[in-house]
């Protein structure tokens, strides 16, 4: 007899799910009882923000949905951080909720949520089902909202009776909502118009973000910016799209935006935002950003055009579409002077570090992580600082190799998402970079890469800081700094520990130590010559690792518009 | 602040206008009159919303609801040619002297007295917007024990669906 049970297991392998994240409980034990049949590796993750976030990471690492399976209640309610960041950088995860029996619903019932109430701001779309004769469509519907469109995550509530009722409906061959139609093919009309204003720009820009990645598009937009001869700018997550190295490449725009990029979107005569919102982050203070330019804006999701900023030629379409019939159209011109001027603030003003000190630094220790996997690594995240830094000082080549939470900075994202990433690429080098603040929130999710023998290498840039809020501390809030030491030193009053609270040392708690209880092999880095060798070591044991490097405390990321600023206002630190 | 007019088509489902609702206020948007009924076709619902703001926001906010898989159409119809129309019903506190009145007045709007007591009386009125508040208005010198208004409902005019 087939249940709802068997359609859940049934539409995962319907779309191709091989891999599964997820923590069980009493509300969806009947979709757990039937796993083991089922050719699905399962990762048992110990908190549902990890599973959400291991969903994530795979979705991200691969392009195809990533899935995780929780019980209602809390089950369901832990893995709203992991949507809201699946939701925001537009990544294809499903979520599976089990959810008490129908009559029960609105009982208050034990471990009831309204689960579709509380996510349905922070998915794409979410369903409960409330007949089992519609699970088969929504199963078929949730895989094809999440990963077509604009992708993102999709929420599927299902009652604990709903399991269990016997059901034949077969699946429909595909999805058919008067709803739901994205819009993928660009008017011509509008490309032309696109590509005669690149052609008649003087100083133009493209701004390369995430949905070029996301739409697998980055070597249709290469060729676009290559045959038109214009410089390119990258926001956060569209790091990877397009070669850093390339010589039209200007870096990373907005808050932590290099000298060029910023300089440039502060010239040009035309932007051209390929895939990217105009985030307040890439923007700064909105008024003044680029302000003597055209704007042009290519994306799927027709409301993120005009939403922050007013667009002169916007094409609704697939980018890969969108960027074909660009190429197409667009013309090759010739300007000598304005790739000369960005060329000249490129090298004039190279992101860069106090590399005469003989402290560690963070800079140095990321530099060190390039040389050591030549640059070759998939390169996963927190959030902070050592974002930043990663984002600053690694050389991203290739898409999917920079995953990080962009929009909603999500702290505790990295260990879990390297671990889903490393499930999905088992091939490649995974490297997490993360930092002290962002590390332990999400920690226990490293027994999880021990047990699947998924060799991740943990880099911990350990300041003893929350140091991105401390760094806005010594900025913007006179040096107060409140809350942010992770260290016992130079506490406030009100947050001190007392002298009778003995740590083991300066730092707490011991990472080296916290690896080695999770089974992995822990190390400790305090100077710039053992960095290398570390790293070395930890890429070729072939079990996760965490290398700790105790890294100087008050380090700044600059450049950095400060907030409310127009993006030629940065500070440049050391530069 | 410009009031918007906007309808949208949407699945007959529950939760949808919970979606829609939460879409608008989860943006910080206000929405004034909100009206949610079924059409002639039993699985697609009209909803029609009064929302305050400028061309950008409500540009906005008609590109998001379009987004929303339950909703199959929407139209902000301020600007194209359509017809609005809102129901209001009153409670009035009326002695017997002020009947007639109030009646006059109600009929004068093209409005129904529908309950006459001898304390009270409720009169309905069907009209546009400037006619409610214009009718509203002159009812100034009575009591006022109850107002309930439909919200407005709209539909553009033209020969196309």
């Amino acid at each position: 007899m087939r249940t709802g049970a068997d359609i859940v297991i049934e539409g995962l392998l319907r779309a191709g799910v091989k891999t599964l994240f997820g923590l069980p409980g009493g509300m969806v034990l009947d979709i757990f009882d039937k796993l083991p049949c089922a050719p699905i590796e399962f990762f048992l993750a110990r908190h549902e923000q990890g599973a959400a976030h291991m969903a994530d990471g795979y979705a991200r690492a691969t392009g195809q949905a990533g899935v995780c399976l929780v019980t209602s209640g809390p089950g369901a309610t832990n893995t709203v951080t992991g949507l809201a960041t699946a939701n925001m950088d537009g990544s294809p995860v499903v979520c599976i909720a089990g959810q008490v029996a129908s009559p029960l619903i609105g009982n208050d019932a034990f471990q009831e949520a309204d689960t579709v109430g509380i996510t349905r701001a922070v998915t794409k779309h979410n369903y409960l089902v409330k007949r089992v004769e519609d699970l088969p469509r929504i199963m078929v519907e949730a895989f094809e909202i999440a990963t077509t469109g604009k992708p993102g995550p999709v929420l599927v509530d299902v009652p604990k009776d709903i399991q269990q009722t016997a059901c034949d409906t077969p699946f429909p061959a595909g999805m058919n909502r008067r709803g739901y139609r994205p819009d993928n093919d660009p008017d011509d009309q509008d490309i032309e118009r696109l590509a005669r204003a690149v052609a008649a720009a003087r100083r133009p820009v493209f701004l390369v973000g995430g949905g070029v990645i996301s739409g697998d598009a980055a070597a249709e937009f290469a060729a676009v910016a290559v045959k038109a001869g214009v410089p390119v700018v990258s926001t956060l997550m569209g790091l990877g799209a397009f070669p850093g190295s390339a010589p039209l490449a200007l870096g990373m725009i907005g808050m932590h935006g290099t000298v060029a990029a910023n300089r440039a979107a502060s010239a040009c005569d035309l932007v051209v935002s390929v895939g990217a919102r105009f985030d307040d982050r890439v923007t700064g203070k909105v008024s003044t950003f680029a302000p003597h330019a055209l704007k042009g804006h290519i994306d799927i999701d027709p409301s993120a055009i005009g939403k922050s900023v007013p667009v002169d030629f916007p094409v609704v379409g697939h980018v890969k579409i969108a960027l074909r019939k660009l190429l197409e159209a667009v013309e090759p011109v010739a300007r000598p002077e304005w790739l000369a001027q960005v060329s000249e603030w490129k090298a004039r003003h190279p992101l860069t570090y106090d590399r005469s000190s003989k402290e560690l630094l963070p800079q140095y220790v990321i530099e060190q992580i390039a040389a050591v996997t030549r640059g070759d690594a998939l390169i996963v995240t927190d959030v902070g600082q050592h974002q930043m830094w990663a984002a600053h000082f690694y050389p991203y080549s290739k898409p999917r190799s920079f995953i990080t939470s962009g929009g909603l900075g999500t702290m505790g994202f990295g260990l879990p998402a390297a671990i889903g990433v490393k499930a999905a690429r088992r091939d490649q080098p995974v490297v997490l970079i993360s930092g002290d603040g962002s590390i332990q929130m999400n920690f226990q999710e490293l027994v999880v890469a021990v047990e699947h023998d998924l060799p991740i290498v943990v880099v911990i840039l350990n300041n003893g800081y929350l140091g991105m809020v401390r760094q806005w501390q010594e900025l913007f809030y006179k040096r107060e700094y409140s809350g942010v030491r992770l260290g016992r030193d130079e506490r406030h009053l009100n947050e001190r520990i007392p002298a009778t609270i003995r740590a083991a040392g300066p730092y707490r708690p011991d990472f080296v130590k916290l690896a080695e209880a999770h089974g992995a092999l822990g190390m400790r880095v305090t100077r710039q010559d053992e960095v290398a060798p570390a790293l070395v070591k930890a890429l070729a044991a072939g079990r996760p690792v965490v290398v700790e490097c105790l890294v100087r405390a008050e380090e700044n990321v600059f450049p950095i518009v400060p907030p409310g600023k127009a993006l030629n206002e940065l500070l440049q630190g050391l530069a | 602040m410009k009031k918007h007019i906007i309808t949208a088509l949407v699945e007959n489902q529950p939760g949808v206008l919970a979606r829609v609702v939460g879409l608008i206020s989860g943006r910080g948007y206000n929405i004034e009159t909100l009206n949610v009924g079924p059409t002639n076709d039993p699985t697609v619902s009209r909803m029609t919303m009064q929302v305050p703001g400028d061309n950008r926001v409500l540009e906005q906010v008609t590109r998001q609801l379009g987004k929303l898989v339950d909703v199959i159409d929407v139209t902000d119809l301020t600007s194209a040619p359509c017809v609005n129309q809102e129901c209001l019903l009153v409670k009035l506190a009326a002695t017997h002297a002020q009947h007639a009145a109030i009646a006059a007045l109600t009929e004068r709007f093209g409005g129904r007295v529908l309950a006459s007591q001898t304390d009270a009386m409720i009169v309905q009125l069907t009209g546009d917007s400037k006619q409610i508040v214009d009718f509203i208005d002159l009812l100034a010198p009575f009591r006022m024990l109850d107002i309930s208004r439909s919200g407005i409902i709209a539909i553009a005019r033209g020969g196309r669906p």
